[in-house]
Order: C-alpha cells, then structure tokens, then sequence
C-alpha cells in the first residue's frame, strides 16, 4: 500500500501535467519545460492519435474513435435509459441481438486500481446506451473543452464575419425571385373595398374631416391698417387707456449723483417700511463701471406686475384739481383801506399778579378799570398807563365794568357772591358827575329789604374809604355783571344747572332786585343788554335767547353750531350779534336775516375767551386762548339787502400764554379805534 | 298702480354691474380662459362708485366688471376657439389614455389654432393708437427675447420675440428716431420718437435670467401672445412707410461684404441671417432704391408778428434735432469684448456712427481693430495693453451720455481707469423749484456753448455749487433768518470774548435801525394774504393746505439732496486736502 501510494501521487502528478499539457496545447509553446519525462512517450502517442483522429474526423465528424474499435451500436433511439434499468440488456443492437449490460465486475477497489493504473482513466466515460466505457479521442476532449468554455464547438467557425445582407438598398438588376405574380395581385381585395367604403361614409357624413392644411399665416404680417378711416374712434365703452409707465428718475441710473444715494438710516428706515409703503421700490446703487452692474433680480417680477395691473386694476378717470393756489384765497379788500383799526401794542399796563380776568374803560375813555385773581380792582390811567387807585377786596374778581352812563361815576365789581359798587377816584369824573353819583347813592330808599335773595347793605368803615360804596349779597357766587345802557341797571350771572335763580337784574337807584325767569333753561354763561331795544340777551351752553324786556316773552332763540358759548357782544347798531366759544369758534348772527350764524369764523387755534363790538368803528375783536387778539373789520350796512361784510384786519399778538389761559377779556376804547385786552400774564395791554 | 314694482337692486347701479364669477359663467369659459379673453380683448374690472348697492348690500370685496363689457365679450369668435381648444384637448387625453397612436397624431395634426388680428384691428382702430401702446409690447418682447430656450414657454414665441425686437431695432436705426438712452439698474431705457409718438422701452442686461417662481408664466405668455401680433403688424407698417423691405433683408452691398467675411464661419445661411440682421452693422435693403433723404423743408408761409417768431423757433428746433441725429456721424468705434455689443452698436448706429467689433465676438464685424481711421475705441477695463495714438480709448458711458446731451461731451472725463462723472436720467425734467443736480447744470451750460468749461472744472463746478445755494435761499427766507441769527449770535459770542480781556464797561456805537421799504411792504403783502387764508371757505382752505403742504415737501425734499450734496462735497475736498 506504501508503495502504491507513491505512484498514486505519481499518478495524479501524470494527470495534472497532462491537463496542463491541453491547456498548452492551446497556448502552443510552453509544453516542453513543464513536462515530466516520464509521461513524455505517451504524450507523443497521444500527439500522433490526435493528428490521426483529426485527419478520420474530417472525413467522417460523427463515428468516434471508440467506434472504430468495436462496433456496437444500440438500436434503442433516444430514450431515457432508465427504462431498461430492470432488465439485463439495454438495448438492441444493429442485428437485433441484445447488447448485455456488462457484468458489475468493478467494485470500488477496481476502480480505485483502474484510476491508479489506466492513464486513460480521466477521459474514459461510460456510453449509456451501450454500457461500455470509452475513452475520448483528443479531438472529443478538445470539443468538450470548448463547449465548457462557451465557444464554438467548430474551431474554424468565425462569428465575427461582416454580415451581407440578402437585400440590399441598391436595385439589382436581377429579381430576387423570378416568381410570376399571384392572381390576387389582380384582383381589387374585396377587405380593402369594405373598408374604403367605410371611410368614404364616414367622410362623407362628416365624421372624419380632412387634414386641416398647415396654416402658416400666424406668423405673417400685412398692413392691417390700410383701410384706416380718419377720425374713427375707439368704439369700446368708456374705455380708459392704462396709465403708462413713470419714466426712471436720477436715482435709478446705475452712477447716479452722490445725493441721491441712500445714507445708512434712510436705508434702515427704507427696510423697515412694509414695500407698499415704500417710496422708492429699490436701493439706489452705484457702480464704478458698466461691466460691474449686476443682473437686475426682480425684473421678472416688475413685469408680471404690470401685466397684472393692466388686466386685474380697476381704472378710474381721478380729475386732478389744476387749481393756482392763488386763486383759492378770496378776493378782500385791503386791510389799509379799511383803516383805522389797532396795529401796533402801545401800552402795558403792570401791576396785577395772577390772572385778570375782566377790563372795562370808562364811558370818557380816560380811564380803564380791570379786575383780577390776585384780588384788587385798580383803576390805571389810559394815557400814562399810571395806575391811580387800588380797591382790594375779599376774594378773586370775575368781573369789572364801567358804568355806561356818562352822567355817573360808578363801577360794578364781581367779586365771590357778592357785587360791589365802588366809585372810582374823584379825579377821574367832573365835579357835577361825583355830585350826581353821590346823590345816587345816598338816596336813602324804602326797598323791600330782606325780601327775596338778594341783600342789598351799604358799605362801612374800611370798605367806604376805598370807595366801595353798595354791597348786594347774591345767593351763589356770580360770574358776570354788566350795565344797562342808561346805567340805572345791573344785571349778574349766577351760573348753577339746577336753578332757575341764575339771573338777577338789580335796580341801582331803587335798590330793588327782580329775577326775571322763572324758568331753568340751562346754564347760563353770558347775558348782555340790547343797546337800544328793551331786550336782554342771555347765552346758555348751545344757544342764544333774546327776551323781549316789554311783553316778557322770547323773541328770538339763535342756534349757533358752538359746543359752549363763552361769551357774547352786540353790535351797537343792534342787529347783529357775535358770539364766541370753546371750540374756537365765532358766529357772526344777523338778526334779521336767521336764527342761524350768518358766518362763522374759525380762526383761533384756541378757545375764544372774549369778543367785543366797538362803539363807533366798525370793528369787533376776539380774544382767545393762544395769546393772540384778533380784530375783524365788521360792516353792517343800513341797505337791508347788502349782507354784513366781515373782512380780519390785523392779528394782535403780545400776551403770553401762561397755564394754557392766553388773553382773558377785551374791549374796546369807546371813542379811539383803539382795543384793550387784559392776559393771564398778569397784564393788560393797549393796541392802537 | 299698473306696472310691477322692482325689487331693490333690479335698477340702477345694480345692472351696470356684474360680478367676476358671474361674467365667466355667463360666458361658459374658466377662469384661466375668461383670464386670457380678458387679457387680448383688454377688459378690465370697474370700481363701482357705490359698492354696497352694486354688491346688493353686502360689503364682500368682489371684483365687478361693467356688465356691456362682458356682452361685448359674448359676440368674440375667439371664444369658439377656446372651447375647441378644450375638446381637443379631452379627445387627446381620451386618445393618449387608450393608446391610440394613429388618434394622437390625427387629433395633433388637426389642432385648433386662433388669430388674433381682428381683435388688434378692434383695440387699435388707427396706427397711432397702436403706436402709443406700443411702450409695454416692446418691454414684453425684449424681456422674451433673452429668455434661455429651455423650460418656460414655447421655443417659437422666443424667436418670434427676437425677431420682431431686431425687426424694431432696425427700424430705429433706419429711421435715426432714438431720442434718449438711460442707463439704469433694471437694464437699459430707450426712448424713440416715432410718428409723433414717444415710445419708451426697457431691455434688461444681457444675463439668463434666475426665474422666480411666484410669477405666473401663463398670464405672460398670454400678454406676450398679443404683443408680438401688434409688434408684428406695426413693424410692417413702420418698415412700409421707409419704404423698407419686410421681412427686413440687408443691403445686398453690405450683405455682400459680410458674406465674404463670414462664409466660411457660419454654416447655414438661412440661419445666420437673423444673426446677421441683430448684427445691427448692416443697412437694410429698400423696395425702392435708396435715393438720398432729401431732407423736409418746412414750408415758407407768409406770416407776421407772433407767428413769424414761432415759425424761427420752431425751424432752428428742427435744425437742432437734425443736427442731434448726425451726433456720431463720420465716427468710427471699436467695441472691446467686455461692453454690452448689442446696446452699443444700436446706439451709435442710430446716430450715424460707424461700428465694429472682433470676429470672434459676433458675425457682422466691419472692421478690424487694427484699422488706422478708428476714431473711438470703447473699452471696460481698467488697462489695454497696446494702445493707438490716434484714436480715444473712453468708457462705454461717453456714448451714452452723449446721446443725452445732444452734443460730443469732452472725452477726459471718460479716459480708461478714469472716475467717472455720474450719469444722469435724461427723461427728469426739472420745474421751477426742484432739486436740480450740479452736473446737469455744467452739460445745459455746455450745450449753450461754453466751451471753455473743460478748463477750469473746479471753478465752474463750485459756481454751479453756489448758484444753487443761491437759490435755495430765494427759496425760503427764513433760512436766511436763520443765518443771520447766527451771525449775530457768533458776534455776540466774540464781544464776549473780547469784553473778558478788556474792560467791563464799553459804550456800543447806537445801531440806526434801517427800514427796508421793500422788506416792509413784503411783510405786509404776507400778513394780508395770512388775513385773507383766515376768510377761506372749509372745503377750499382743505385743498389749499394740501396744495401748499405739497409745495413744501417738494422743497424739503429739494433741500434734502442739495443738503446732502453740500455734506459730500465738502467731505470730497477734505479728503483731497488731507492727501495734500
């Protein structure tokens, strides 16, 4: 067994060489090193039978070697062999003589031995059909090899040969076939009849319709406008054309000017803003040269906007007003025409601490009373601004005023509940004017005293010798007097919601009150007497009645648009009265022609405090809360049919406004065109 | 009591009226079809003036349209064409979805197309009418023209796009109607006077364009669809009346020429002719042959007084003009690679120059750069390396601003590597008031004839400052006030200093205090008018405030930018003085 296991490896060894001896065959050259000698002879052998087999395999491909030797041949066909697996023979051969199977002499040690010994032994197979081993020639092996590896089992077959095509693009001149045409060939194909019909009917019931011929005139341009008419109009219905596009200004030039650049906060300012608001759609920029400008990026975007704006905005015809500015300002007089009226401030009258709220000249003009918080009536000369007489009393004065009769002295003061009678220092009046005052007031009268609310009492002691001469006790504090025209009447204001006791009207030489409503009408702000008609004026918060004195009646209720009334003056002619307010506002009445403002005027940027008629000129002032008078030239004229005519003639500034209060109260000089206004500065100043 | 009471919104304003959805269901069309039908037939919504009784009491926001509008749309054979469009489209889908092949190709040979010349002829009954909307369809056109071949519309309606653009180019430089010519950051504008008419246009930069994707592309092809129809038909007209051929064809002179350069180049005549006409070098061929333009006298008529000094004005304004059309006239220029050909060769053309470029950069070049009578050479780079002696070496700017000014601006200012003076919109047209910009000053300057202006820059430049200035203090008073205050101020301040060295105690000489008659007599004036704005009427002072508060935002503004100018300026000289 040892020994046999060498030749064994031997064997194997034999084997190798000679696979690689076949693959050498193929590579044809590097056969001869390799080779062991001892397996040289058979490799000749083998060499000689191959050239032999290849020469018989030309002749005859099919017969193998093996059949050369001993011809048996089964006549069984092509049947799966396992059907003869039960019987002993396998077939028939070409005598019909049954071919045996061969005798199961090997076992596993023969062909173990047979493996060993046979050099053959790796090439020999067993037939099927015949059950004989045989060996395969060269050749065979060769042919195995080449199927295993996929290729052509004939070696002088080339697959890779140009291709020539039977038919061919070129025309021959001989036919392909020499075929005779068939009969059909001439004979109309009855199918193609049918079907041909079928479209014949379909086009000709409009089911198909014919190939549209290729328009090409899309395309093509001609003159569409050769048959213009002149002056035909567009017959679209108000048709309005798009509004172009606003041509690009400086800064949108791509080097535009330095100014017209974005600075850094205008820039912040410019991103902060929504795009809507934006002035401007874009950043100016600038760029040193034309080859550094940049692809504009929302260019796209400006044109689909203006696509949209054409067909999505709704267009509106706006008439812009192409008004000269010029012309919208009214056509007045000159106010240098309409002279004389105050222009200049002339006068300040000092003294007053806090607020003076009330002014009032005396009836020769000389004089001037005035009124104020800090509690003191002074009396100042006109002339010198020389304050002459001092009357201090108890408590703020709301209101100060002259007696209008020339014949008397006398001034009434407004002061808590109370009203004074004060007469003002002898040096201001005549001799026969004190006497007829003093004769006034000495009257000693039987009055209903301590009838009523009212408590008239004569001033004693301290108080006479300031000249305070007539106490009348009111029963609230009282905001306003003023004086009948004749000078025997005084009339105070006693502002209460709830009460109908809000005017009093005091006769002075009888020293006897009356209240003459009997009924609330609202709170009363400011009343005044007709200067010729026995009328009483009183302004509520939103109206202006006029009572007729006489019958005892309402004669007149005048709605003014005011929000509250501040104050009111008439005209001394009588027909016309003007009225301020809070809200700015001054209405001009005209008592014959409405109960409604014939104008109203607005020029006051603050609550209007006061107005004033002067008595002879035809002016009126206002005075209002932002410091400032304002004198107005206010013609009535006698011809009923010529409306008033109201031209302001001179703004008149110089008080200033302290605690939001400007200019308190103003009035007239009675004979110079002159007007006085007394301040929340404490002062009073004089305009001529 | 006969007759049947209406209900409330079966009358007046009501019926006018007709709600968006309402008009597209009554037309039978969608809404992206009534879209487009609005869009060619140019129907627009109308704002009612009561909104509420249209809208039938509610205040929903709807978009109305005039109801006659829409009765209008109902007779448009156009909208036959839509709802074929429609069928054929659902026959293809049915088509493409059972696999029917044979179907497919007879439904897409058999597509429904629409013209749209009939409703071109309706929206612009004369020529002129088209001539005056022209401005967007140029826009829309030149805008097509650049888009890349690929991707958002049709590469047909990109062409058709080009070349009525060319078409309209050539026009313009046949015609030598170019005006003005801006230079900006969206792109360039053109202004041309054709017929009468001026038509502004806007080209963008040549670069492809980043498409953004809120635009709706449909809407604009839409637009463009009838743009190009108008453009088409108005470069026929336009093309007919300089007796030009249309479809334009070069001059077979300078056809010739450009063949025998280019033949070997290009391989398809039939597609580089299109190249060769947006060469822009070339003339075009005419129908008759080009006699010289005798030029348009006007006639002589025997005229007096007024009329004879209009009929001078207006004579030496035409001679003007038709000096300003030769403005490049026996010029010759080179364009370098880096400047935009196309905008440049246009313009010069326009004005009579003669125009070159390198072979390389496109077909129709005249010239080499080599060639010794090249007066111009326009260039965009800081450096060349070998220069001509006898020719200018200047910024494509020059052109440009040339054009503008109507004169051969001075060449210094736009040497290479030079700052260049700012560029400024020739279309603002200053008013009495308005800000005007130092350098608009020195060019009208320049077009009266100063010529001596190049020399001594500075000086005219710090006059031109102070002119301004000047003007400004016309302008509002009370800077001048101001100023004066100030001065006084600073004299008050040195009075004290002085009075701190010497004694405490000095006697001032009395001030006479001067009236000024006319100062006073102003004054006046201003109260009277102050009185006078006091009587106005509510309603009328309303508008006179708005009138007057725009007049002062105007010269704030103004203010603002010579402000702002000033600050620069004077931040300019310090820098150069601290170089110094």
């Amino acid at each position: 067994q040892l020994l046999g296991a060498g030749p064994a490896d031997g064997q194997d060894d034999d084997t190798d060489s000679e696979e690689s001896e076949y693959s050498g065959l193929e590579d044809s050259g590097s056969d001869s090193d390799s080779e062991e000698t001892g397996s040289d002879p058979d490799s000749g052998e083998e060499d000689g039978s191959k050239e032999a087999s290849e020469e018989t395999g030309d002749e005859d491909a099919e017969v193998g070697p093996s059949a050369v030797k001993r011809d048996i041949r089964n006549t069984v066909g092509n049947i799966p062999m396992e059907w003869y697996a039960d019987f002993p023979h396998v077939g028939y051969d070409l005598d019909g003589k049954k071919i045996l199977k061969p005798l199961r002499s090997k076992d596993e040690l023969d062909a173990f031995l047979d493996k060993m010994e046979d050099p053959d032994f790796w090439r020999t197979v067993q037939d099927p059909q015949t059950g004989r081993d045989v060996v395969l020639s060269e050749q065979q092996v060769a042919l195995v090899k080449r199927l295993q590896k996929g290729q052509f089992g004939d070696i002088n077959f080339n697959e890779h040969e140009p291709s020539v095509d039977f038919f061919s693009y070129d025309v021959m001149i001989h036919p392909v076939t020499n075929r005779p045409s068939d009969k059909r060939s001439f004979i109309p194909s009855l199918i193609e009849k049918e079907k041909v019909s079928k479209l014949v009917h379909a086009i000709k019931m409009g089911l198909i319709k014919p190939r549209r011929s290729q328009d090409d005139s899309k395309g093509r341009y001609y003159d569409l406008w050769a048959s213009e008419e002149q002056g035909r109009v567009r017959d679209l219905r108000m048709h309005v054309p798009a509004p172009r596009v606003p041509l690009p200004g400086h800064e949108e030039s791509y080097n535009p000017p330095p100014e017209y650049l974005m600075t850094p906060e205008e820039r912040a300012v410019w991103e902060q803003q929504d795009p809507e608001d934006r002035k401007l759609a874009f950043v100016p920029r600038k760029f040193s040269s034309l080859r550094q400008v940049p692809a504009f990026e929302r260019f796209i975007h400006e044109r689909f906007e203006r696509c949209l704006d054409l067909y999505l905005c709704p267009r509106q015809r706006k008439m812009r007003v192409n008004v000269n500015p010029e012309d919208l300002i009214p056509k007045l007089p000159r106010p240098r025409d309409l002279q004389p009226f105050p222009t200049t401030q002339s006068m300040v009258y000092l003294g007053h601490e806090g607020l003076v709220r009330s002014i009032s000249p005396s009836p020769c003009g000389q004089w001037l009373l005035s009124g104020g918080d800090d509690g003191s009536a002074r009396f100042w000369e006109v002339s010198s601004g020389r304050c002459v007489k001092k009357v201090e009393v108890c408590g703020a004065i709301k209101s100060a005023v002259w007696n209008p009769n020339q014949g008397l002295s006398l001034v009434a003061l407004a002061v808590g509940s109370e009203v004074l009678l004060v007469t003002p220092p002898s040096t201001a009046a005549d001799k026969q004017v004190v006497t007829a005052t003093e004769r006034l007031l000495s009257e000693e009268v039987e009055s209903a005293m301590g009838e009523g609310p009212v408590i008239w009492s004569n001033a004693e002691g301290e108080e006479l010798l300031h000249g305070i001469r007539i106490k009348i006790q009111h029963p609230k504090p009282v905001s306003q007097v003023t004086w009948h025209s004749k000078g025997d009447y005084v009339a105070a204001v006693m502002p209460d919601h709830s009460s109908h006791l809000q005017v009093l009207i005091h006769q002075v030489s009888k020293r006897r009150s009356q209240s003459p409503f009997s009924k609330n009408k609202g709170l009363v702000q400011s009343v005044a007497f007709h200067p010729i008609r026995p009328y009483f004026l009183l302004a509520t918060q939103r109206s202006v009645r006029i009572y007729n004195l006489l019958k005892q009646e309402l004669s007149k209720k005048l709605q003014g648009n005011a929000k509250w009334i501040s104050s009111i003056a008439v005209h001394p002619g009588g027909d016309n009265v003007i009225c301020g307010s809070y809200d700015c506002r001054l209405s001009w009445f005209d008592l014959d022609l409405s109960t409604k403002p014939y104008k109203t005027l607005r020029h006051h940027r603050r609550a209007v405090r006061s107005v004033a008629f002067h008595r002879s000129y035809p002016l009126f002032a206002s005075a209002s809360d932002d410091g400032s008078v304002i004198v107005c030239h206010g013609t009535v004229f006698s011809d009923l049919l010529q409306n008033p005519l109201i031209v302001p003639v001179k703004v008149l500034k110089g008080h200033v406004v302290t605690h939001d209060l400007g200019v308190l109260d103003v009035t007239f000089h009675p004979s110079q065109p002159w007007v006085f206004s007394s301040g929340a500065d404490g002062t009073i100043r004089l305009f001529t | 009591m006969g007759g049947l009471q209406k209900k409330k919104f079966e009358r007046g304003s009501a019926t006018n009226y007709i709600t968006r959805n309402k008009a597209r269901k009554k037309l039978q069309l969608s809404l992206p079809d009534f879209r487009r039908l609005c869009i060619l037939k140019g129907i627009y919504p109308h704002e009612p003036k009561h909104k509420k009784k249209v809208n039938k009491g509610s205040t929903a926001p709807r978009t109305f349209y005039l109801l006659k509008d829409i009765r209008f749309l109902l007779h448009e054979p156009i909208v036959g064409k839509f709802r074929e469009y429609k069928v054929f489209v659902r026959k293809l889908k049915k088509a493409y979805a059972k696999i029917e092949w044979s179907d497919v190709e007879r439904l897409k040979e058999n597509k429904p197309t629409y013209k749209l010349d009939h409703i071109i002829r309706e929206r612009f009954p004369t020529f002129i009418d088209a001539l005056r909307d022209i401005d967007d369809a140029l826009c829309m056109c030149f805008l097509f023209s650049t888009f890349a071949r690929t991707g958002k519309c049709h590469v047909q309606t990109i062409q058709l796009c080009r070349r009525l653009t060319v078409e309209w180019m050539n026009y313009v430089i046949a015609s030598r109607c170019l005006k003005k010519v801006f230079l900006s950051i969206k792109g360039i504008y053109y202004q041309a006077e054709v017929m009468g008419q001026l038509i502004t246009w806007l080209v963008p930069y040549q670069f492809s364009h980043d498409h953004p994707t809120d635009v709706d592309y449909r809407v604009m092809a839409t637009f463009t669809e009838l743009y190009t129809t108008l453009l088409g038909f108005v470069n026929f007209r336009l093309y007919q009346s300089l007796n030009l051929v249309y479809p334009p064809k070069l001059d077979s002179k300078s056809e010739s020429e450009i063949n025998e350069q280019n033949e070997e180049d290009y391989a398809m005549s039939s597609e580089s002719y299109l190249e060769k006409l947006s060469a822009l070098s070339a003339s075009l061929a005419r129908v008759v042959s080009s006699v010289e333009e005798e030029e348009a006298q006007l006639d002589q008529f025997p005229t007096e007084g007024e009329d004879m000094e209009n009929m001078e004005a207006r004579e030496k304004e035409l001679k003007q003009e038709e000096k300003a059309k030769k403005l490049f006239e026996g010029l010759k220029f080179f364009l370098n690679r880096e400047v935009p050909r196309e905008s440049l060769a246009f313009v010069i053309r326009s004005f009579g120059g003669e125009v070159s470029w390198d072979k390389s950069v496109c077909i129709g070049s005249t010239y080499e750069v080599t060639d010794e009578t090249i007066t111009h050479q326009i260039v965009d780079r800081p450096s060349v390396d070998n220069q001509y002696i006898n020719r200018f070496y200047i910024q494509p700017q020059w052109v440009y601003d040339c054009v503008n000014a109507k004169i051969l601006l001075p060449v210094e200012d736009y040497f290479i590597g030079v700052t260049l003076p700012p560029h400024l919109s020739p279309f603002v047209e200053e008013k009495e008031g308005d800000y005007v910009p130092p350098e608009k000053l020195k060019i009208v300057a320049m077009q009266q004839g100063h010529k001596s202006v190049t020399e001594d820059e500075e000086n005219e430049d710090e006059d031109s400052n102070e002119e301004a200035e000047e003007e400004e203090e016309d302008n509002d008073e009370e800077e001048e006030e101001e100023d004066e205050e100030e001065e006084e101020n600073l004299k008050k301040l040195e009075e004290q200093r002085s009075k701190g060295k010497s004694l405490q105690v000095k006697v001032t000489p009395g001030k006479m205090k001067v009236e000024n008659p006319a100062r006073l007599e102003q004054e006046e004036k201003a109260e009277e008018k102050r009185l006078a704005i006091m009587m106005m009427k509510k309603k009328e002072k309303y508008l006179y405030d708005k009138i007057m508060f725009g007049k002062k935002r105007k010269v704030r503004e103004a203010n603002k930018l010579a402000a702002k100018r000033k600050a620069h300026d004077d931040a300019e000289k310090a820098k150069k003085k601290a170089r110094k």
